[in-house]
């Protein structure tokens, strides 16, 4: 177990200098010279080689990536383009709208498809369960923009139930403009919520420790609820857990649509402005935490199930 | 004696024509009639956009009228935009827009998972730790951010949208396949294709590919899901297809200032032609796993 852990931490390593050399080649050489982006089209020689030379672009390549590489280590990404602002002042700024919108929308999207999930249980194979899959099906075909455009026009325009948009940065008032984008994220993420904890319950069910546990006479709902969510709770928690890093990254679309300051907003309008430093930040830091999480994720696996080390 | 028995049992055996992998499979799926219907209305938007791209159909989809915002009527039968461009012809042109996108990456993605998986597979120790490092890595960017970082730094159009989500939406496949060659690389008909002297090029694509073929089949009707409403993000995000071009995604990005007026055609049209494609792909594929995944239909 032990040499399993440290293996797999040690792995982090290697991934994470792969991930620095992809952002690297991505913005540096395929997006060709940043110089342009900054100054538009039309700047004067003297200003490219000026701009160049404080933004380091003169330097060989290898060097250049040595700075990207202290940079990353360091997390200190500079200033952003646009506003001049320190990005690790950025980011912690925005941090928190982000997850005062996504953390509890995923908790409790997560509950609710875990019960969902379970409830097919008791009706699999009959016209409930199929039914319910076919609204997750089709729940999942409709763009997140679509959900968005029309909540917002309905529900806050039309019915003045929510705020369009905005934001307060007041611990108690924020939920008031959070509560629509957090709705709608949960009706999306949903449907696919309910179908992979389907799948992932369904595999569970015709294993024979239900069988046994059948024949020795306990009710359906004890199998359910004692033998079969316990084994499917390991392939739930590994996918939990994948999920979390995206919470940072808050919502692009969301944020945006509903003007809450947090880092999906932020992206949305570094991309706009074509702020090269964010967006490679933002990229940089979502990463380490896939990586980060994804290792908690594989170590909580090896530790639940002891198969896992025999690999 | 006991030898004598068993060639007779195998010669029997072997007269009986049995059922391929594949032909299992399509019975299964003709069994299926909402997936047979499902394959219908996708066969059906794949002949429209055929039209449409060879210009038989929809080809003025951007001739611009003098009805701005006209609502649906006999002469535009879903309304026109603001610059009274007809919707209906605009939402067949999405549909060319949408299969395109589907296919293109395709084109781009499963060459690159299959061959890396196949090669990692096949040949196992160094140049599998390379080929896993290289897929754990771009796995480890966020899929949209890695997408959107792509784009941005191509630059707006179609031709970046393939790009951008054919360059990166490979490592599902490239898993899968890599684990399926592992297996199969130790199986009895690899060995005996060795022993006639295949080479390594063609016990990899010529004797395992065509066995675990089923599951690049089901990863490309999986990729028009994720192709199409990847595109609608990146159109909302002005990192989609030129202004101009009657995306999905650009109309019911449109539609986001329209609906206040009372102009609700353009996003309706574009949501239901999306809908009823994205479903049936959906549909589809689950029946197409069920289907061709051995491991699947035992439980069921």
């Amino acid at each position: 177990m032990l040499s399993y852990i440290i293996r797999r931490v040690l792995y982090v390593i290697p991934v994470l200098f792969g991930v620095t050399l992809i952002t690297f080649v991505l913005f540096n050489l395929v997006g060709g010279n940043p110089v342009y982006q900054k100054l538009g089209k039309h700047g004067s020689e003297a200003e490219v080689r000026i701009l160049s030379h404080e933004m380091g672009l003169d330097l060989p390549l290898a060097q250049q990536y040595l700075f990207f590489l202290k940079q990353c280590v360091t997390f200190d990404f500079g200033r952003s383009w646009s506003t001049n602002q320190q990005i690790g002042e950025m980011i912690s700024n925005g941090i928190g709208p982000s997850l005062s919108l996504t953390v509890p929308a995923f908790v409790t999207s997560v509950l609710l498809s875990i019960v969902v999930s379970l409830a097919l249980m008791f009706f699999r194979n009959t016209a409930i369960d199929r039914g319910i899959v076919v609204i997750c099906l089709a729940g999942i075909s409709i763009s997140m923009l679509v959900y968005i455009i029309f909540f917002q026009y309905f529900l806050s325009y039309k019915a003045g139930i929510f705020p369009i948009s905005g934001y307060d940065s007041g611990l108690v008032s924020r939920w008031r403009y959070l509560l629509l984008p957090g709705i709608i994220w949960i009706i999306v993420s949903l449907g696919a919520d309910v179908l992979l904890y389907r799948t992932v319950m369904l595999d569970e069910v015709f294993q024979d420790y239900v069988r046994t546990a059948r024949a020795k006479g306990l009710s359906e709902k004890f199998v359910l609820f004692k033998h079969v969510l316990k084994n499917a709770m390991i392939p739930i928690i590994t996918n939990v857990v994948l999920e979390i890093p995206f919470l940072y990254t808050g919502s692009l679309l969301l944020e945006n649509f509903f003007g809450i300051p947090g880092l999906g907003g932020m992206t949305v309008q570094a991309l706009n402005n074509s702020d090269f430093p964010v967006i490679k930040a933002m990229t940089y830091i979502g990463s380490i935490l896939y990586v980060g999480f994804n290792l908690i994720s594989d170590i909580c696996y090896a530790w639940v199930d002891p198969r896992v080390k025999l690999e | 004696m006991a030898n004598a028995q068993q060639v007779v049992n195998i010669s029997t055996v072997s007269q009986v024509p049995s059922a391929g992998l594949w032909m299992d499979a399509f019975r299964r799926l003709r069994k299926d009639r909402l997936a047979i219907l499902c394959l219908a209305i996708i066969s059906t938007y794949s002949l429209v956009a055929l039209l449409a791209w060879l210009g038989v159909i929809a080809s003025d989809y951007a001739a611009i009228g003098p009805d701005s915002y006209a609502a649906p009527s006999a002469k535009h039968f879903l309304g026109t935009d603001i610059f009274g461009r007809d919707v209906l012809l605009r939402t067949i042109q999405g549909t060319r827009i949408a299969i395109s996108i589907g296919l293109v990456t395709s084109i781009i993605a499963i060459p690159i998972g299959v061959v890396l998986g196949a090669v990692a597979g096949y040949f196992g120790s160094f140049v599998d730790e390379v080929v896993v490092w290289f897929y754990t890595t771009v796995d480890s960017i966020p899929d949209l951010l890695k997408i959107i970082a792509l784009s941005f730094v191509l630059g707006r159009g179609l031709f970046s949208v393939y790009i951008s989500i054919g360059f990166t939406t490979w490592v599902g496949l490239c898993r899968l396949i890599r684990g399926e060659f592992l297996k199969h690389k130790e199986r009895d008909y690899v060995h005996a294709a060795s022993a006639l002297g295949a080479s390594h090029t063609r016990r990899m694509f010529v004797h395992i590919l065509p066995n675990v073929f089923h599951i690049v089949l089901i990863n490309f009707s999986l990729r028009f899901i994720i192709g199409i409403k990847t595109e609608v993000v990146l159109s909302y995000l002005g990192l989609g297809v030129e202004p101009g071009q009657p995306s999905w995604g650009v109309m019911i990005d449109d539609a986001k200032l329209e609906l206040a007026r009372g102009v609700w055609w353009q996003l309706v049209a574009a949501t239901v032609a999306m809908f009823f494609l994205v479903l049936s792909f959906n549909i589809f594929t689950d029946a197409l796993r069920e289907a061709l995944d051995p491991k699947l239909r035992n439980t069921k």
